[in-house]
């Protein structure tokens, strides 16, 4: 047993919807173990200070994407980031930028659930297939050419790192891009022509201006700058070479 | 998928900005050095490099008609692009106006270096 416990200062922003005008900042001391993360200290905070404050939360191991916030302004999974990286120092926690804010930490993630389901992330066959035909064969090759868009957890840090989503919502914006290219990406999906009409939309890839901070706090290692970027060179030629291609592009 | 998509004609600005950003990245150093150092101080190169007889010709040639036009419209189509994209990255919502001024005035510059580098003749 340390013969001090330490403890660190964590700054959290708050808000209440009934009762708050607009959210402030609250100062909390909480005692850690070096084992312990952000969002352990948060859960410190909820069980012995304030029973109201409100985060999500699941996995505990950057799996499950749930607990995503602004960690001294730096969007970061609060489950693998660590109260002893920021002691002695105050820590501040917050609501992940660029999206409405429920209720303290939680934000209300609607929008990004509707792009979501806007890229029809499933793989649409290129043509019926009966099941004596048997099971898809992919190469390694075709395997890793989509593999690492697979990886996206949904936890929104790239959305919250987007200044170009911060200032247009409607942007389809980086995980929903980096999933859509995943499926256009399979060999076994016929849809990347249906989907483009999203791709080269005014929500589309082009509100992006290249910063490439999403693929920077991405916790899965995906790059959706990537994707988004390789999907601009896609929408260039399908708008240049359409008045060519016998199905006229999509609209 | 959504209803109501508006194509964007973004690729057309798009094009001519990474047009612009490869052939400035390729000559734009070079053209500095030559332009800029080399030549005004015989270093490396001939002062008479650029003489006027000497620009003319390659202004009156067809390939150095095209590579001029390339440098000062490409350059500023690029130009354009990314300070009105860096207006919006700063929080300034430019709209028509700011649009019009930066791709305005890179049509502009394409169209009367255009017009001059033809009135050179061949």
């Amino acid at each position: 047993m340390p013969d001090s416990q330490r403890i660190i200062e964590i700054e959290v922003l708050r808000y209440n919807p009934e009762s708050d005008k607009e959210p402030h900042l609250e100062v909390y001391k909480v005692p850690f173990s070096d084992d312990m993360s952000v969002l352990q200290g948060a859960q410190y905070i909820k069980d012995h200070f304030d029973g109201s404050l409100t985060f999500r939360w699941s996995c505990r191991m950057a799996i499950c994407g749930s607990c995503g916030m602004m960690i001294n302004g730096i969007p970061k999974l609060s489950c693998e980031t660590f109260l002893r990286d920021y002691f002695p120092n105050r820590i501040r926690i917050e609501a992940m930028a660029n999206f409405p804010i429920e209720k303290d930490l939680v934000v209300d993630l609607s929008g990004f659930i509707e792009k979501l389901e806007s890229i029809q992330p499933y793989i649409i066959p290129r043509e019926p297939r009966s099941l004596d035909q048997g099971e898809y064969i992919q190469s390694p090759e075709q395997f890793n050419a989509y593999i690492q868009f697979t990886s996206c957890i949904n936890c929104t840090l790239c959305y919250a790192a987007c200044p170009q989503f911060g200032l247009n919502p409607d942007f389809i914006g980086p995980a929903a891009i980096a999933l859509l290219h995943r499926y256009n990406m399979d060999s076994r999906d016929g849809a990347a022509a249906e989907r483009m009409e999203l791709v080269a939309a005014e929500e589309g890839v082009f509100n992006c201006s290249a910063v490439g901070y999403c693929s920077e706090v991405c916790p899965k290692h995906v790059d959706p700058a990537n994707a988004v970027n390789i999907n601009k060179t896609n929408a260039a030629k399908d708008y240049f070479l359409r008045f060519l291609s016998p199905k006229g592009g999509s609209k | 998928m959504k209803a109501g998509l508006k194509r964007s004609n973004a690729p057309i600005f798009w094009s001519l900005f990474g047009a612009g950003g490869m052939f400035s990245a390729l000559f734009g150093p070079v053209l500095v050095f030559i332009t800029g150092i080399a030549v005004p101080l015989s270093l490396m190169l001939p002062s008479e490099t650029m003489s006027y007889p000497k620009m003319l010709a390659f202004a009156q040639n067809f390939i150095g008609k095209g590579f001029i036009l390339a440098v000062i419209s490409l350059f500023l189509w690029f130009a354009a692009h990314r300070i009105f994209h860096s207006l919006h990255e700063i929080g300034i919502h430019a709209g028509l106006g700011a649009k019009l001024i930066c791709y305005g005035s890179a049509f502009v510059a394409t169209v009367v270096s255009a017009v001059v580098l033809l009135g050179l003749g061949f």
